[in-house]
């Protein structure tokens, strides 16, 4: 049962170099961008950005492929999806209608609805390269002291460092787990009737929720011991200072943030819309 | 035990809950033959992290556990969803004041409420933030996100509903006093 | 003298969710710079005095106090858990749970951090410490990465980052193989003459920790102080039987010998123990005990053969292992932390499959097999109960594997008394489990692995953490069932448990197989020790003080010897 899991790939980069803190804050305001506005000469852009800082940051994209593949195939079935619920969609965002193609029934492809859908689909390619090349390049020691230093409260931050700490001894523990119930007899075969698959799900349930509470007293234990809680704040031994790059990047993506809103909301619609210039009529 | 802010016990119980969250919601939903609807026991247990430890504690056990998943298993957050999750733990750990499961209560009038609760709860974050965030975010068509909705958390009302409960009661049955133990040969 | 830095008075301690007071009336002094060692059997309250001294109780395990603990003239209830903490630091038994930090480093900074201490200095308390345990090339590593010893010491460089005054292990010998075991003694050794920190460790393997110099020794049984002596006055009373706890094994043999041993003798270790009044004994006790060497009967049930195994592609755990076990065997899997045992534990079992190489179960491959069938002919007992225990009740767990194979109420019932009644259990039937004590779980999970009527049973570290009583019940039971004929396999770090009960044992190092032998032959054998981490049986070295010509020999006859002792 191995997995390939996304993590941090140590090389030296000037992505890399920037601290997690201004890399989360970029992050953060980018997502909240390619979230908010639906201006395709914007998205265009923010995606070529994205394109090129990822390649400044020598990740080769073989270490990442297999998520992105992942993600290809989710994106295609959510637009099929979305074809079938509503294949008007995109009429009623641009308010004009310029059969392509009928299909059958109420199904005519519109070039309303293929600009709408990729438009959707943009979205996430501009957020995808920089957020696994956020998990990719920010260590996750320094995650949580990022997390405080960007406003959480330490005691949460320390949450999230302990969840990535302890997610492979958990993973451990829960094959050992069912492996050991089917020892005794559990089939977690397919071809089972689901009120069993239920039953033998709880008795797999069971130890591990029992292991992990009291994993949960010990380390708690442990962690009174040492004194955690006792400050109104912590310092960070893999925390990193502010430098000159990352006072740029925080400014530059703010800058970005700031303009995209101007061009998106010039016309008062989150939608750029080329359909009502009738230059581009005949889209 | 620790007056300013969260006590060191509900910080780790987010942590290792989180951690949990992550591993089950990766490895362990079960197909129910529906197409593309599972059996979700990672909201079982987040149910029942609510109740022992709260609402603070289930709400980020939701919010940190799905992030963290999404990000390391699919590569890009699905904000949406990760709101919802967050708020099936809150609203299930409201109902930790009325339920007294650390000290192993959990009868037929705790059952009842706990059910009528994670109803409440799944219903609110499924059929109705996950699709209007979706909306709103992504500008999806709404009867598409409203079916998804639909879907996933009546599949979830269900899945917490039985074995959430099952687990309730089993780890009731644990917490009796060993003062109550007689050996019988 | 110099001054006290602990001072129990009448100390009291009653856990709220217990019916009756876990520690009572306790009356103790210890002084700056002492070393003490804690010992007793389970459940006595060793770990409740280490929690009274670092704060846990009463700040975080409630309950009612009475008398007074002070420390350096402090009233501990009067205290926080916070202050104590940075007077006393504690490594726990459980060397992950323990490990919160991502990294090593991470780790240990961990206290520093909480003080909000600037990170500069961090760096430079870090690197100190580790220098101290030395782990300086391991600060990066996160805990996946290090073995157990590593693990350890990375928890007491934890403790002692900002220079508190007394140290507190509990049983830090839990776990570990018996050479890293030594290293962790002296370096727990090291650390108190350097800093010159009061020390108190707690621990059940009193042999182990004599290895080194301990001032006094504090008995506990049932939450009293029933003896707190020097070493050598310990050693030479029978207090040790009277509580349960094991004797070191070189004494045992000169008490069979009929030697009287007085604290004059310096018996405390097999280094300054005095041997001469002895000899005479020990050479006619010697003389008189002889012994058949039991031919091994060969009727093959479990062959391995060159098999290969790992986890990631990158590297193998398990390297070209082959071995035959025999119908009826008891035989140990001993090695080094992380040599492979548990692996090939899984191996066998379906856990995991073999990447070359097969296994054999009465001459047929099992590499078709699934995990439920092969559970048909063997039992798994896995090192850690609380992964194995998936119901409420002791009876519902030990029934669950005979329902899943449908088999009838009745019948299931039979059974599973039957079961419970072998591994002592049978009045605790209708108990919830998570009110049994460790060594309760572990016998549970024994019960329902034995319930399905297994040919052969693998055991991982059956005795790990259990008192010389519990230690007792389990193997007696073993060895009962495995002479009706049930081969038993048992991986450990124990190397009494090997020496007296097993009659062959297999040695890992890093994934490969060393040496397969009599157990007494491993345990004189430098070369295999220094191999497998492994320490030389303390009564090759009496034998050798006693100038036997063949300490081998020796060896064996003691054995033999005790085996046949023990039967009556
Ligand atoms: N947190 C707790 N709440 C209630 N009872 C407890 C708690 N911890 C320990 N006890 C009880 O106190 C008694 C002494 O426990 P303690 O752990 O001190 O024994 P010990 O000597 O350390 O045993 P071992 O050698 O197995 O570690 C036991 O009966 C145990 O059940
Ligand atoms: N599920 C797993 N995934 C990856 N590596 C593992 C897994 N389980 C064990 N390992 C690694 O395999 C090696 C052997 O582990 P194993 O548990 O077999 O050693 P062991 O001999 O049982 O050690 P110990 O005496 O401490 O129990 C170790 O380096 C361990 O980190
Ligand atoms: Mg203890
Ligand atoms: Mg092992």
């Amino acid at each position: 049962m191995k997995y390939k899991i996304l993590s941090y790939i140590d090389l030296e980069s000037p992505i890399h170099r920037l601290t997690g803190a201004a890399k989360l804050i970029c992050l953060i305001l980018w997502s909240l961008t390619t979230m908010i506005t639906y201006d395709t000469r914007i998205l265009v852009v923010m995606f070529t950005l994205g394109i090129i800082i990822f390649h400044f940051s020598k990740v080769e994209f073989r270490s990442i492929s297999l998520v992105i593949y992942l993600f290809l195939l989710f994106l295609f079935i959510n637009n099929i999806a979305i074809f079938i619920f509503e294949p008007m969609q995109g009429v009623k965002i641009y308010h004009t209608k310029h059969p392509i193609h009928h299909i059958i029934g109420h199904y005519t492809l519109t070039a309303e609805q293929l600009f709408y859908q990729a438009n959707l689909t943009l979205k996430y390619f501009t957020i995808i390269p920089l957020a696994l090349l956020f998990i990719v390049s920010t260590h996750p020691s320094e995650f949580a002291a990022s997390l405080n230093k960007i406003g959480v409260s330490y005691r949460i931050s320390y949450a999230v460092s302990l969840a990535l700490r302890y997610i492979p001894d958990i993973q451990r523990d829960y094959q050992n787990i069912i492996l050991a119930q089917q020892a005794r007899g559990i089939d977690l075969s397919k071809k089972q009737k689901l009120t069993k698959k239920i039953r033998y799900a709880s008795s797999i349930l069971m130890p591990l929720i029992f292991s992990s509470l009291n994993r949960i007293e010990t380390i708690s234990a442990a962690m009174e011991l040492r004194g955690f809680g006792s400050q109104k704040r912590r310092s960070w031994f893999h925390e990193r200072p502010f430098t000159k790059s990352d006072y740029l990047a925080i400014m530059l993506s703010v800058l970005l943030f700031v303009i995209s809103m101007l061009i998106t909301f010039w016309d008062g619609s989150r939608f750029y819309n080329p359909f009502t210039y009738p230059a581009k009529g005949n889209f | 035990m620790n007056s300013k802010g969260l006590s060191i016990k509900t910080v780790v119980a987010i942590g290792i809950g989180a951690a949990v969250f992550i591993i089950l919601s990766r490895f362990g939903s079960i197909p129910t033959g529906i197409p593309n609807t599972n059996v979700e026991t990672s909201y079982a247990f987040l149910a029942l992290m609510s109740l022992l430890y709260g609402p603070v504690a289930g709400l980020l056990i939701g919010l940190i556990g799905h992030t963290i998943k999404d990000a390391v298993f699919y590569g890009a957050p699905w904000f949406s969803w990760i709101i919802s999750s967050g708020v099936v733990g809150l609203l299930i750990g409201l109902a930790a004041s009325r339920i007294n499961l650390q000290d192993g209560e959990f009868g037929g009038k705790a059952i009842i409420s706990f059910n009528i609760i994670q109803v409440i709860a799944n219903a609110v974050a499924w059929f109705l933030i996950a699709p209007t965030l979706d909306i709103v975010i992504y500008a999806e068509p709404a009867n598409k996100v409203f079916i998804q909705g639909l879907v996933a958390g009546a599949a979830n009302i269900v899945t917490v509903g039985v074995l959430g409960t099952l687990l309730a009661i089993a780890y009731a049955k644990t917490r009796t006093k060993k003062g109550s133990l007689t050996r019988d040969l | 003298m110099s001054k006290p830095v602990i001072e129990f008075t009448n100390f009291s301690f009653h856990y709220q969710a217990q019916s009756s007071p876990t520690l009572r009336e306790m009356n103790l002094t210890i002084y700056e710079g002492e070393k003490i060692l804690i010992i007793g059997p389970s459940g006595s309250g060793k770990s409740t005095i280490g929690h009274c001294l670092n704060g846990l109780v009463p700040f975080f395990y409630a309950g009612e106090i009475s008398g007074s603990l002070k420390i350096f003239g402090k009233e501990t209830k009067e205290e926080s858990i916070f202050n104590l903490s940075s007077l006393v630091g504690t490594v726990l038994q459980d060397p992950d749970a323990q490990f919160i930090g991502l990294t090593a480093a991470e780790d240990i900074a961990f206290k520093l951090e909480n003080q909000f201490v600037p990170q500069e200095e961090l760096l430079d308390a870090v690197n100190r410490v580790a220098e101290l345990v030395d782990l300086k090339e391991h600060l990066d590593s996160s805990p996946q990465d290090l073995s157990g010893g590593q693990k350890q010491r990375v928890a007491i460089a934890g403790s002692i980052i900002d220079d508190v005054r007394i140290l507190l292990f509990d049983e830090p010998l839990a776990n570990l193989d018996p050479a890293t075991g030594k290293t962790a003694m002296e370096l727990i050794d090291r650390i108190h003459k350097d800093a010159g920190k009061t020390t108190i460790i707690i621990e059940h393997r009193l042999e182990d920790v004599l290895h080194r110099e301990v001032d006094r020794i504090v008995v506990i049984d049932e939450g009293r102080i029933v003896a707190d002596l020097t070493p050598d006055e310990l050693v030479s009373s029978n207090l040790l039987i009277d509580t349960g706890i094991r004797e070191p094994l070189y004494l045992t043999a000169l008490r069979y010998a009929g030697c009287t041993i007085t604290p004059e003798l310096k018996p405390k270790s097999i280094d300054t123990l005095n041997i001469e009044v002895s000899k005479m004994n020990l050479h006619s006790w010697y003389d008189n005990v002889t012994y058949t060497e039991e031919k091994q009967k060969n009727d093959v049930l479990l062959e391995l053969k060159n098999v290969h195994f790992g986890y990631l592609k990158a590297q193998e755990i398990i390297k070209d292992i082959s071995f035959k076990v025999n119908k009826g065997e008891l035989i140990s899997l001993i090695g080094k932390n992380g040599a492979g045992k548990s692996t090939l534990a899984k191996l066998i079992c379906g856990f995991c499959l073999p990447t070359r190489g097969e296994i054999l179960f009465k001459g047929e491959n099992l590499k078709d097999q699934s995990i439920k069938e092969r559970a048909d002919h063997f039992g798994f007992v896995l090192q850690n109960p609380n992964q194995m225990i998936s119901q409420t009740l002791v009876f519902d767990e030990v029934a669950l594997g005979l329902k899943f194979r449908g088999v009838s109420p009745k019948e299931i019932e039979d059974q599973v008394f039957h079961a419970l009644k072998i591994c002592g259990l049978y009045e605790l039937r209708k108990w919830p489990i998570s009110a049994l004590s460790f060594g309760q779980k572990k016998r549970v999970t024994i019960a329902s692995v034995l319930v399905l009527g297994p040919k052969l049973i693998l055991l991982d570290e059956p005795t790990a953490g259990q008192d010389y009583k519990h230690y007792n019940d389990i193997m007696e039971f073993l060895w009962n069932i495995n002479q009706q004929g049930i081969t038993i396999i048992m991986i450990t770090h124990d190397m009494h448990l090997m020496l007296e009960y097993t009659n062959r044992a297999i040695v890992l190092s890093d994934g490969q197989k060393v040496v397969e032998d009599e157990p007494a032959n491993i345990l004189t054998d430098e070369e295999v020790i220094r191999l497998a981490n492994l320490k030389e049986t303390s009564l090759y070295q009496l034998a050798y003080k006693a100038d036997f010509s063949d300490q081998r020999d020796f060896v064996k006859r003691f054995i033999h010897f005790d085996r046949r002792m023990r039967q009556r």
